[in-house]
């Protein structure tokens, strides 16, 4: 007899339980009691008393439901919405495989000679700092000269696409918070999650949606993981430009569109580009882990050196990423301080 | 002071908390600030204010922290709506106008000088100035000129590529200034325009303020907890307590004759000498006086006649008004204006020290 048999019988329900005994097979744990020579139910002490959960009320009412149902439960829900949720995401979010690809094919069928002059252009027309260009210089030819430049130009690409659709969609949705209360009451709950969410439980559901070979595939992970910090910092930023300033602009008849460009973007721009510092930073770590669903790249280095135990192989490409996160994060810095230095703030 | 009324606050309340109008009833029906606060967790910030403020003149709102004056004056441009009560800019209810129209009374005909100075500090010197003729839609080449040539009258001349936080702060309020002044408005706000600057400085910019009014003949609300700077400035003196309006009239007969306990601490605390005016303290007389030691202007201080006597009380001087004689002052009647009515027995201080 099971330990809550009690329970069904008081309350007349007996007939009910039994009328519908398809019991389904074993748990796991009936059956190791089973192999261990154990009654499935003793339930004779108090101490043995187990937590009157599904799998427990199971064994004294067979017509409830097992543990084991509701996870299958809501693996058969997400794949009856799978169809029509692809119907609408498929579409949506193609532009940003194309983006992917285009990116990818760009910086690598262009000669190294272009791309590398035109990156430490880049660098140069965001931080003015020469010694910067020539930090960066040294780090992409070290990369180029042990033959990583393909795989550190792929996952480059992939990142300043990311990142890139990270700062366009996180940036309004980060002044829609800021606008409003309920806007940001209901939005921070959702941040939380995919910032805690381990990476590798939303790419559970994006390989049902999306087939491995697209790239928008890996492209929602990495948005997904990186775009909090944005919204998070430009809603800040907004928040905290000086009440005294946005009273004069208000004084002065702004309007609504005049004081969000011209005073609270301006003054929020520090905040709102550490946030993107913290973006691509985030973009660099899951564009790693998101090899394991086809993103090229450094990370797929990393993966063999642990497929296959080949430690060089991994160490160097790990060192190779940590090189590119160093010139990411300190390009980003360097910009960030420019814009204080102007601002003093 | 037979100018026309520019603004004009009729029966003003303004209420703080979640059910103002409700909290307006007993207001009206006699509850005062402090009960208001206990029995409905309310704060009565403006309490039926009327107030003329008329056009070329300098109202000075004096009160402390908390009496209600920056509540005040942010209903002039609605950055603050009322409770209840009405305001009328030449004539016009503003608080009918919708969206729309106030941001034009915002842009054109109001313009306001910040205590904290809150100019952009990631625009230049020159952009803050020509910043309200930016928002109507000018560009840079149209304001510019206009910009620089009252950041010259201020005397910033030559910092207009600078950025805010290069200047000192009496520097930034002359931007402040500036600013105010190329918007071109009749009316000018000041919330306590001076208070964050040091004394030397504040007394410049007072100096300035006046000069530029001499010549401007602007609509000037300015807001100050500092009873010196206000006697410097006003035309007329509004004085504020919990959001009442105690006493308004001509600074010179407040001074002379304070009507509450309240007041009366207030101005027992001030260099009268320095403030009161001959004419204050003359005798209206136009046929020949005896003992003339000289003539003084109707419009000096008391500080100037005494200098001028060398401390003798016994001389009398004629008062003169653009070359006219208007009165006669005995230094005897201007030694007596210099004690305080009675300092305030019955006052707050004298309650303190108790």
């Amino acid at each position: 007899m099971a330990s809550y048999d009690f329970i069904f019988d008081s309350l007349g329900l007996r007939e009910w339980c039994d009328g519908e005994s398809k019991s389904g097979p074993m748990t796991m744990d009936q059956l190791l009691g089973q192999a261990a020579g154990q009654d499935a139910d003793q339930g004779a002490s108090i101490w043995e008393l187990p937590f009157p959960s599904l799998d427990a009320l199971n064994e004294a009412c067979s017509a409830m439901p097992q543990t084991r149902n509701m996870t299958k439960g809501l693996e058969e829900g997400f794949l009856a919405v799978k169809d029509s949720l692809k119907f609408i995401l498929d579409p949506l979010t193609q532009p940003l495989s194309w983006l992917l690809d285009g990116a990818l094919y760009v910086s690598l069928s262009a000669p190294w000679w272009i791309v590398i002059p035109i990156l430490l252009g880049v660098v140069f027309a965001v931080t003015k700092s020469s010694k910067l260009v020539g930090f960066v210089a040294i780090c992409v030819f070290a990369l180029a000269f042990i033959d990583h430049y393909d795989y550190a130009m792929k996952t480059l690409s992939i990142i300043f696409v990311c990142a890139f659709l990270c700062v366009i969609l996180g940036v309004p949705i980060g002044i829609a918070m800021s606008r409003s209360d309920t806007m940001q009451r209901s939005t921070i709950p959702i941040l939380d999650m995919l910032q805690t969410l381990p990476p590798f439980v939303y790419l559970i559901p994006l390989i049902f949606l999306f087939s491995v070979t697209e790239s928008k595939l890996y492209g929602i992970a990495i948005i997904l993981y990186a775009i909090v910090p944005v919204i998070r910092l430009t809603d800040l930023g907004i928040r905290l430009v000086d009440k005294d300033v946005i009273e004069a602009a208000d004084a002065f008849g702004m309007s609504e569109r005049q004081k969000l460009f011209g005073v609270q973007i301006p003054l929020a721009l520090p905040n709102i580009m550490a946030g993107v510092n913290q973006t691509i930073m985030m973009s660099l770590a899951m564009v790693v882990i998101a090899s394991l669903v086809s993103a090229p790249g450094l990370g797929v280095l990393v993966l063999r050196g642990i497929r296959n135990l080949e430690l060089g192989v991994g160490l160097v490409a790990g060192l190779g990423i940590v090189l590119l996160a160093v010139i990411l994060d300190r390009v980003t810095k360097a910009s960030l301080a420019r814009i204080n230095a102007t601002q003093n703030q | 002071m037979t100018n026309d009324v520019k603004v004009s606050i009729r029966n003003l309340y303004k209420i703080f908390g979640s059910d103002p109008q409700a909290a307006l009833e007993d207001v009206r029906g006699g509850m005062t600030k402090p009960q208001l606060l206990e029995q409905r967790q309310h704060v009565l910030g403006l309490s039926d204010i009327n107030i003329d403020i008329r056009a070329g003149e300098i109202t000075v709102i004096m009160g402390l922290s908390g009496s209600g004056k920056s509540t005040l004056i942010r209903h002039l441009n609605r950055l603050i709506d009322p409770t209840a009560g009405e305001i009328r800019i030449d004539g016009a209810d503003i608080l009918a106008y919708g969206e729309e129209a106030l941001r034009q009374l915002r842009q054109e005909r109001m313009s306001m000088v910040f205590q904290k100075f809150a100019l952009l500090p990631h625009r230049t010197v020159l952009e803050n100035a020509g910043m309200s003729m930016a928002i109507r839609g000018y560009s840079r080449e149209e304001y510019e000129s206009e910009a620089n040539r009252w950041l010259d009258r201020v005397g910033l001349g030559g910092y207009g590529d600078h950025h805010p936080f290069q200047l000192s702060g009496g520097m930034q309020q002359r931007v402040g200034i500036a600013r105010a002044l190329t918007s071109n408005s009749e009316i000018m706000l000041m919330d306590e325009a001076f208070s964050a600057l040091d004394p030397l400085i504040r007394t410049d910019m007072q100096n300035l303020l006046l000069e530029l009014q001499n010549e401007l003949h602007k609509t000037i609300v300015f807001i100050t907890h500092d009873l010196d700077e206000a006697l410097k400035l006003a035309d007329h003196l509004v004085i504020l307590n919990d959001g009442q309006v105690i006493q308004q009239g001509e600074p010179q007969g407040i001074l002379l004759n304070p009507a509450d306990p309240y007041i009366e601490d207030f101005v027992s605390d001030i260099n009268r000498a320095r403030v009161l005016r001959v004419r204050s303290v003359m005798e209206a007389n136009e046929g020949e006086v005896d003992c003339i030691a000289g003539e003084v202007d109707h419009d000096d201080t008391l500080e100037h006649v005494i200098a001028k006597s060398r401390g003798d009380t016994s001389a009398s001087y004629r008062v003169m008004k653009d070359g006219n004689q208007v009165g006669v002052l005995d230094m005897q009647s201007l030694v007596r204006a210099l004690v305080p009515t009675h300092a305030a027995e019955n006052g707050v201080r004298a309650s303190m020290s108790d």
